[in-house]
């Protein structure tokens, strides 16, 4: 199982900040393109992805057990 | 060093304690960037804002900004905080502070800093207009969610 983090727009079209997943064996791209399915998630181009708090990129794996974070362009400041 | 250099917390910051973290004997420098909230963006009138973090993260990339600076501009030291949460027009988002031996260094790294923030930090700001609401996506506002522009809410 793994733990998906939503923040900003993306919590608020997911109607959730957090899911939990039943995938196994997946890259950050393809989890990309279920969640955008699954959540009707906008703009997942713009977003980046952080496994276990580190930026990851489209063809690193994520594992059982890992918490994944949609990052959303971010505007602190 | 017993208070953390890098925070995201819920309450007020405190520009002393800031100040506090980075002096030390052999800084000649202390530089302090303080970011408030702005009521007008364009025409558009802010009432309020709402910041989120993904704080363990953002925690952590706000020490990698230090490390950064501490590559880029040796012996300085770095402390920032950054709020989230509800805040009001002129409270205070963010602070950073950087001591250095000279100035040059601290007025640098203090404007590196911010930039960085805005760049790596998973921090978001909502929008809360005279009109409606926006969580904005990129720091010149020309990213901005869902569609560029304000939710009008019926």
């Amino acid at each position: 199982m793994i733990t998906v983090l939503l923040f900003a727009q993306l919590q608020e079209e997911a109607g959730n900040g957090r899911l939990e997943l039943e995938l196994v064996d997946t890259t950050v791209k393809e989890l990309k393109e279920t969640l955008q399915r699954e959540y009707n998630l906008t703009k997942m181009d713009q977003v980046m992805v952080a496994i276990n708090e580190e930026y990851a990129l489209p063809d690193d794996r994520v594992k059982d057990g890992d918490i994944v974070a949609l990052i959303p362009p971010v505007s602190g400041g | 060093m017993t208070e953390e250099l890098f925070q995201i917390t819920d309450k007020p910051i405190q520009l002393e304690q800031l100040v506090a973290k980075v002096e030390r004997p052999e800084a000649g420098a202390i530089t302090t960037f303080i970011g408030t909230v702005r009521e007008w963006t364009k025409g558009k009138r802010t009432i309020y804002l709402e910041y989120q973090a993904y704080k363990p993260m953002a925690v952590k990339m706000l020490a990698t900004i230090g490390e950064e600076i501490e590559a880029k501009w040796p012996n300085t030291q770095v402390a920032i905080t950054h709020r989230i949460g509800h805040l009001e027009i002129s409270d205070i988002a963010v602070i950073i502070a950087v001591s250095s031996p000279h100035r040059k260094a601290a007025y640098q790294a203090n404007e590196y800093a911010i930039e960085r923030i805005k760049e790596i930090v998973p921090i978001w700001k909502k929008e809360n207009w005279e009109d409606g609401e926006t969580w904005i996506g990129d720091q010149l506002e020309q990213v901005s969610y869902p569609e560029g522009k304000p939710q009008i809410k019926e």
